[in-house]
């Protein structure tokens, strides 16, 4: 008996923090069923999910950012970086696995440039991935003076396009980063120690959290998400597209505000970052079955985006 | 002449202010005439600030009446008081540090035609304002540029360029070094000549002398006594705002203090910071409850702030007679110090974080496995036991520390840090703006951890808190230690004689 009521009141609970948003993404997929035929099918689920992946990695390592107060606007140029980086170790002859670690390796190193600027020069971390941003994207061509690399590894390539246990293996790799993530952020003293600091720096430094530190690791952890994010999309393009995740910062955003990471700071979770991706996927999705032309999509996608944070403002000021 | 009451130029008859059960004025009488300067005089908390800002319109009055020049006066808003001609200077900063002087003595009355801001005028008639004042300013400086004591007087010359009939001057003198002082009193000098009432705020005894016509002292939010400057010496002065009985809120000692031969725990010598303190030396033995008293402005919050590492400071700390390097806030908590700040709303809580986050921040490490995985079921252990041993009213365990009330707040902060068990907690200001069940309740906490062998640091701008609860006194004026009064010497006239400065 109390075991129910306690099982309710954690149904309800999650009801209150993911039911508004959870509701959204049903009613877009109810839309998308009725007005295109080829919406509700499994394929088209797997589709949705496959070109959700590469965001939702992305969106995992923001909210993370955007939970501290702070935002990451360079994760679009690192995605690219690790394009190439993954295929110039191609190029220099190395194997799939020492290629693998050299890229994420290059996205925790861009993330910490970005997490060292913005903790020990106290500068805004706007200002300073704005500025990293374009860095980052003017290095991807220094390689190739601007002309995409291909990229022939066949297990680098095979991320892409192939399935283990009847799932595409990058489904495979959201889930799994997907629990890492969440179980980094709301099992662990790191975790928590995001979130107290994200809800007032100031107290946090007074009890003894090593402030500059965290901020740091979390810079990281958006590079290196960004870096793996880029390996899915250069594994399924073939190549290393200098203008490859272009913007890619905006929906990372858009999908951790949609799924109520506040970018006040302090509150948000991995679960809803990914209800945020879902959404966008969907949107994407059921547009382009519409054959939406693509500048009344972006029209939508920013309506949409304009409303969540305006509800998101809104119960905070109900609150206080 | 002799002034009489009917050339007042504003009556405060019965006025009483309360805040829900908290009464911060009661039945208040003043009569201010133009031409002079009337003093307010009491010690923080008496409510001088709770009557000032009902003359300047940001409180209204629960009962009793203002009159100005006769007639009945509400203002509902600083602006609205500001049309009637009452001018009052807060102690606190309020300019913006990105403009210049003279847009800042000139904000919301600038010189323009069509939207659009006549500079040069606006240059010419602020230049002005600070001329006939006196001051060594140039109007064109921003304000961020200028020195704390430079910014003071430009908050001044601000409030000064409005005509008023009667200004009120809150603490002006707090971040002056003499000279500016005295420019300052010149410029009080010249608006007596005007014509105009000054209410005067300040703690510093000789200033106040110097300056005043009429002394008015209020404790407790209750009218004491106005008497004319000639007619009172310092001595008495002080004796009328202290002079209270000490109430019984303050639980007494069940263990004696600890005897002096025991080793200090901690001990500080010669403590300075380039600013804001020099040559701060003491020592605390477990089990102590070492009070530190001061004005505004004397540096003990800065004294605090460098033990915990958050302040650079030269000098020596001692812990257990072993020299010790704090650098950070890091430092302190593994040397076991723990620090109830005075602003707990910005240092010590996350207010949209739960009750339970909030209690278990600073002991985190000790409910998560070496692996750093939170241990949910000791977390919420922790949090129970400390919620019940402190009797904190709250809804349950995830409310948001936001929701509760002062009181509950401050024992959540203190629980924080009664988790880390320290050898040496500082409390700045602990019962600042919490209710009087709480404060009791406060007190009975500091004295059990005292019993229990914690050296507690109690900073307090209250007197009676200060002498109801340490067991020695360190008074502190303008950055430096003035006095460690103990046994006799712990009393109200000495311990305010050496935070004012004042002593023979």
């Amino acid at each position: 008996m109390s075991e129910q009521t306690a099982s309710n009141a954690a149904f309800i609970k999650i009801m209150k923090q993911y039911g508004g948003i959870f509701l959204s993404l049903i009613i877009l997929c109810v839309i998308f069923s009725l007005t295109s035929g080829r919406f509700l099918s499994v394929a088209n689920f797997t589709n949705i999910l496959q070109q959700v992946a590469v965001i939702a990695i992305a969106a995992f390592g923001m909210t993370w950012v955007i939970l501290l107060g702070e935002i990451d606007l360079s994760i679009g140029s690192i995605i690219a970086v690790a394009g190439m980086v993954g295929a110039q170790c191609f190029a220099f002859g190395l194997g799939f696995a020492p290629a693998l670690a050299i890229t994420v390796l290059a996205g925790a190193l861009l993330g910490f440039v970005n997490g060292a600027l913005t903790a020990k020069l106290l500068l805004p971390s706007f200002i300073v991935t704005v500025a990293t941003m374009g860095i980052y994207r003017g290095l991807v061509s220094l390689p190739t003076n601007g002309a995409p690399a291909m990229i022939d590894n066949e297990t680098w390539t095979a991320i892409g396009s192939d399935s283990f246990l009847g799932l595409p293996i990058i489904i495979w790799i959201v889930v799994v980063l997907f629990l890492i993530n969440h179980i980094l952020l709301s099992k662990t003293t790191f975790g928590r120690r995001a979130y107290l600091t994200g809800g007032n720096r100031e107290a946090a430094v007074y009890s003894g959290i090593k402030v500059d530190r965290l901020k740091i690791s979390i810079f990281m952890i958006s590079g290196v998400m960004a870096a793996i994010s880029g390996v899915l999309l250069s594994s399924r393009l073939f190549s290393a597209q200098t203008n490859a995740g272009m913007s890619y910062e905006l929906d990372a955003i858009a999908a951790a505000v949609l799924g109520g990471t506040s970018l006040a700071g302090g509150v948000g979770t991995m679960v809803g970052t990914l209800i945020g991706a879902l959404i966008i996927g969907v949107m994407n999705n059921g547009m382009n079955m519409m054959s939406v032309p693509y500048f009344y999509q972006l029209i939508v996608k920013g309506l949409v985006i304009l409303i969540a944070v305006w509800l998101d403002v809104r119960s905070k000021r109900a609150k206080a | 002449m002799d002034p009489s009451v009917q050339n007042s130029v504003l009556t405060i008859r019965n006025v009483t202010k309360s805040f829900g059960p908290v009464m911060a004025l009661r039945d208040m009488n003043l009569t201010v005439r133009p031409g002079r300067v009337h003093t307010l005089l009491g010690e923080n908390g008496a409510g001088k600030s709770t009557l000032m800002k009902i003359l300047a319109g940001v409180y209204q009055p629960t009962s009793g009446t203002v009159e100005l020049e006769g007639q009945p006066y509400a203002p509902t808003s600083p602006q609205d008081a500001a049309a009637r001609g009452l001018t009052i200077v807060f102690q606190e900063l309020s300019l913006c540090n990105n403009l210049t002087v003279a847009e800042n003595i000139l904000a919301t009355r600038e010189p323009s035609s069509m939207g659009f801001i006549n500079d040069k005028a606006l240059v010419r008639q602020a230049a002005e304002i600070v001329r006939d004042l006196g001051l060594p300013i140039d109007v064109t400086e921003k304000v961020g540029n200028l020195s704390i004591a430079q910014r003071q007087l430009v908050e001044i010359a601000k409030g000064l360029s409005i005509d008023a009939k009667i200004v009120i001057l809150d603490e002006p003198t707090s971040s002056l070094s003499d000279n500016e002082a005295d420019i300052l009193f010149a410029i009080i000098e010249r608006l007596k000549q005007r014509g105009v009432a000054v209410i005067y705020i300040s703690h510093r005894m000789e200033e106040i002398m110097r300056l005043s016509d009429d002394i008015t002292v209020i404790r407790d939010g209750e009218y004491i006594t106005t008497r004319e400057r000639e007619s009172v010496t310092i001595d008495a002065l002080i004796a009328l705002m202290v002079g209270r009985r000490m109430d019984e809120i303050y639980p007494p000692r069940d263990v004696d203090a600890p005897a002096t031969s025991i080793a200090p725990v901690l001990s500080v010598d010669n403590l300075t910071h380039s600013e804001d303190f020099r040559n701060i030396s003491f020592d605390v033995r477990p089990g102590e409850i070492l009070g530190f008293f001061g004005l505004i402005g004397s540096g003990r919050s800065e004294v605090m702030n460098a033990l915990f590492g958050m302040k650079p400071a030269t000098g020596t700390i001692r812990l257990d007679g072993e020299t010790v390097s704090i650098t950070s806030p890091v430092d302190a908590i593994a040397k076991r110090i723990g620090f109830v700040t005075e602003n707990r709303k910005e240092e010590g809580l996350v207010l949209s974080h739960s009750v339970e986050w909030n209690i278990s921040m600073v002991a985190l490490q000790s409910y998560a496995s070496r692996l750093g995985f939170m241990r949910g079921r000791a977390e919420r252990a922790a949090a129970v036991d400390e919620v019940k041993r402190l009797s904190i009213k709250t809804g349950s365990l995830d409310t948001v520390a936001g929701a509760l009330s002062g009181g509950n707040q401050q024992k959540i902060v203190l629980a924080k840090w009664l988790l880390t068990h320290p050898k040496v907690l500082i409390l700045d200001e602990p019962t600042r703006g919490v209710d009087v069940g709480a404060k009791f309740e406060i007190y009975k906490i500091i004295r059990q951890l005292a019993a229990q062998g914690t050296a507690i640091l109690l900073v307090s701008s209250e007197l009676p808190e200060v002498l109801g609860l340490s067991d020695r006194v360190v008074v502190m004026h303008e950055g430096r230690l003035s006095a460690t009064l103990e046994g006799d010497d712990r009393n109200p006239e000495t311990i305010m004689t050496f935070a004012t400065g004042f002593q023979s």
